[in-house]
């Protein structure tokens, strides 16, 4: 009788304990699908082919957002042009080659307190930096390097984790043919870990490309007539943008606001998308 | 006559594990040389030091030489690739590298450079027969070499040693996760691999050094204790120790 009773008690607090759990994680997921939800609603009147590919007027209240889609993708391509080599090349170094220092450690050290830096504070940086020091003036060609430092520990942390995720073994078997670690590294340590570091990659990108406060003093324009002809011209980009139009031009119609931020969660997304393909192949196609 | 010349031979690990004591011995071209004993006892440390695979781990101290072919190779000039191409090793877990099974067998060639076709084929079906797997993947080369059974994968990549046509053969209890069959089939390429070539074994039991050894050598804790012709080793050993291992009283 007393044990039936226990073990009865102890089924209902599992399935509470289950349901409970179940819920937070529900929880976790309602965020993203309501504000995806909330701004297709609002903004997706807004959207159309006019709206994609035509110039805005009438102090932008009214047209498209093509200047500021063109921006975003010169960015961010500027970005992945500087921080994809450096970084997957910090990444091979400290994974293939760098040994246990206080060098080393002092590296690593940099690249995670790099990660913790509030973007505004890159935007400074590159101010100073790039567009007065080096003179580059507020353009393209500063925004993306200042967009670059910014995306670099993530490129960084996460190539590492896929180069050191290929099995010792591999290297061991490869030196022992007579490769030298430079051939390891290029024709098996590399192959076996481009998926994840792709996919670190486009993460790191997503998140420039979604960044307004490091382009904010180094690249982005308020309002430009026409697009961006050099790398040393200033550009439209899609976050500056929405900022722009729903804080500073007043009586703005509030569809374009949504429709801005509506394109550009497409284009944020798309990347996670490809990011998120591109590693459930690999994991399909994995011989390790 | 000796291929291999090893002289007051000592290695100490960064870790302060020492792993060879003032071992000499000579080892003789086209034989099967058994190196047995209990673990940790050196014979890995010293096939890895034949191939200067020790070069990948932290060694604190290494004393003495050996010679191959009268050339010292701890010698720090020395052509370590070179050196890799002409004493291949098979390692005691079968790792196919992420590649099909004709990849496999080509790699090494490759990297030295090799590309034409016909030699590279041809580098496939003669190591591949000498393994003795030629006819269990003949149909399938281009299949991933991972998709194979554990013994299919060692005799790749024995092959994949051969391939590159070493004088002197490394194996490192490559029979250690094999079954019986299995075993069998890579034992009897090895005897088939003594005609061309010099091969040094580190069997997984006392059973397979017996069946195996031309000549015999029994490390204890670093040090070799007793070297000797393989029959009258395992019949008639002189040293109480040896005799006590090969009758199964410690190890």
């Amino acid at each position: 009788m007393m044990t039936k009773f226990l073990s009865r008690n102890r089924h209902t607090v599992q399935s509470l304990g289950f349901s409970f759990i179940t819920l937070i994680a529900i929880m976790t997921v309602l965020p993203i699908v309501g504000t995806i939800i909330f701004i297709i609603f609002k903004g997706g009147s807004a959207v159309s082919w006019e709206f994609i590919s035509g110039f805005p007027y009438d102090g932008m209240r009214a047209g498209g957002i093509l200047p500021a889609i063109i921006g975003t993708l010169y960015l961010t391509i500027g970005t992945a042009v500087f921080s994809v080599p450096l970084g997957i090349a910090a990444a091979v170094y400290l994974s293939e080659y760098a040994k246990d220092t206080r060098l080393t450690r002092l590296i690593r050290l940099a690249i995670i307190n790099l990660a913790g830096i509030p973007s505004v504070v890159y935007g400074l940086f590159g101010l100073g930096l790039f567009v007065l020091f080096l003179q580059f003036g507020t353009s393209i060609l500063a925004a993306s390097l200042t967009l670059s430092i910014m995306t670099l520990p993530v490129i960084i942390s996460t190539a590492e984790e896929s180069l050191r995720a290929v099995p010792q073994a591999f290297r061991t078997v490869s030196i022992s043919l007579g490769a030298t670690r430079w051939q390891t590294i290029r024709r098996i340590v590399l192959k076996e870990a481009l998926p994840g570091i792709l996919t670190g990659v486009i993460l790191g990108l997503e998140r420039a490309a979604g960044e307004t406060a490091p382009i904010l003093f180094t690249g982005a324009a308020f309002f430009l007539p026409r697009l961006p002809q050099s790398p040393f011209d200033a550009t439209m980009a899609l976050p500056y943008h929405l900022f722009v139009i729903s804080t500073q031009v007043p009586e703005m119609p509030i569809q374009i606001q949504y429709g801005t931020a509506l394109v550009l969660l497409v284009f944020v997304l798309t990347m996670n998308l490809i990011a998120t393909v591109i590693r459930s192949r690999a994991r399909a196609r994995r011989q390790w | 006559m000796n291929k291999i010349l090893i002289e007051n031979l000592s290695l100490q690990y960064s870790d302060g594990t020492e792993s060879l004591r003032g071992v000499s011995m000579g080892i003789r071209q086209n034989t099967v040389t058994v190196l047995f004993g209990p673990a940790g006892g050196g014979k890995s440390t010293l096939l890895r030091c034949l191939n200067r695979l020790n070069d990948l781990t932290e060694v604190k101290a290494s004393l003495g030489q050996i010679l191959i072919d009268g050339e010292n190779i701890l010698d720090p000039k020395v052509d370590v690739i070179a050196l890799r191409r002409k004493v291949g090793m098979v390692f005691a877990r079968p790792v196919p590298l992420p590649m099909s099974i004709r990849e496999n067998v080509t790699y090494g060639l490759e990297l030295a450079g090799e590309k034409r076709k016909s030699k590279l084929d041809e580098a496939v079906e003669r190591s591949l027969k000498l393994s003795a797997i030629w006819d269990e993947v003949k149909s399938r080369l281009d299949e991933p070499a991972i998709a194979l059974s554990g013994g299919q994968q060692q005799r790749i990549c024995l092959a994949r040693v051969i391939a590159l046509q070493p004088e002197i053969i490394l194996l490192d209890e490559p029979t250690s996760g094999l079954d019986p069959i299995s075993t069998g089939k890579v034992e009897a390429a090895l005897l088939e691999l003594k005609k061309e070539y010099t091969v040094i074994l580190v069997p997984h039991s006392i059973q397979q050094a017996a069946r195996t050894a031309d000549y015999a050598a029994f490390f204890l804790q670093g040090e070799l204790i007793e070297y000797d012709d393989g029959k009258k080793m395992f019949t008639t050993p002189k040293q109480k120790k040896t005799e006590d291992y090969i009758m199964g009283r410690f190890g």
